[in-house]
């Protein structure tokens, strides 16, 4: 596809899908949202720039390498932080009693270890739709 | 005779699925049994343990957090099927394999 408009408002309107999509996973313990529904989001604004751009350019921004990390390192992450609280004492993925930062109640990073785990989530949600996208419409 | 079969059968399938249906609790009623002690703890202790105003959150990463280590492998099991499945001849060494 080769558009001037579409081009153009792709430009424009992507920092702010993703901006909004960074917010989502962020708050995602303090307000509705997640890692599941903000990977969504920042998945879904790299399609538009693949269905803008065309492939090659949108290869050239995310390669599958870079995929291929996100997908396993965010699992490996997740797991780790999970292994964190068997180490600490716990059961598997304890939170408090593993001495993750408590904080204050309704600051970004509090909650221990659940704004880590959605950001874990959020990477992961993104690569994969990103990857699956670009896997299908690609050809040899 | 097929088709007064099928119309019998699905009759009796609507009277069964409608006769439960209407026994079901009605929806957000405090006499349903999915409003237990459960609901009780987690709206009582959520941000006492865990320090997160959304509970949602608090359930789905912290008490129920095994649940989503599960779903993350779902996501990272079906994208590596797809991409075995889908890519394997992008890779040039692939390629010489495959013709080989």
């Amino acid at each position: 596809m080769d558009d001037l408009i579409v081009k153009t408002i792709t430009r424009i309107i992507i920092p702010f899908i993703q901006v909004y999509g960074i917010y989502i996973v962020l708050h995602g313990h303090i307000s509705p949202g997640g890692g599941f529904s903000g990977g969504a989001i920042l998945g879904a604004s790299l399609i538009l720039y693949t269905l803008a751009f065309g492939y090659k350019d949108a290869a050239k921004k995310m390669p599958h390498h870079v995929g291929a990390i996100l997908e396993s390192g965010a699992i490996l992450w997740f797991l780790a932080l999970g292994l964190i609280g068997i180490f600490a004492g716990g059961n598997f993925l304890t939170n408090r009693d593993a001495g993750f930062y408590m904080g204050n109640l309704s600051m970004l990073f509090n909650a221990g270890l659940i704004p880590l785990v959605t950001l874990g989530i959020g990477a992961k949600v993104a690569s994969t739709m990103i990857t699956l996208f670009h896997t299908i419409i690609e050809e040899d | 005779m097929k088709k007064i079969l099928a119309i019998v059968v699905l009759t009796g399938l609507l009277i069964l699925l409608l006769s439960s249906f209407l026994e079901m609790p009605v929806l957000g009623s405090i006499e349903n049994p999915s409003y237990n002690d459960t609901t009780h703890y987690y709206l009582d202790n959520a941000v006492e343990d865990t320090n997160a105003p959304n509970v949602i959150a608090a359930i789905i990463t912290d008490y129920r957090a095994f649940d989503t280590v599960g779903e993350t492998v779902v996501l990272f099991t079906a994208i590596a099927a797809a991409a075995s499945v889908l890519r394997v001849l992008h890779d040039d060494s692939n390629k010489e394999k495959v013709k080989h």
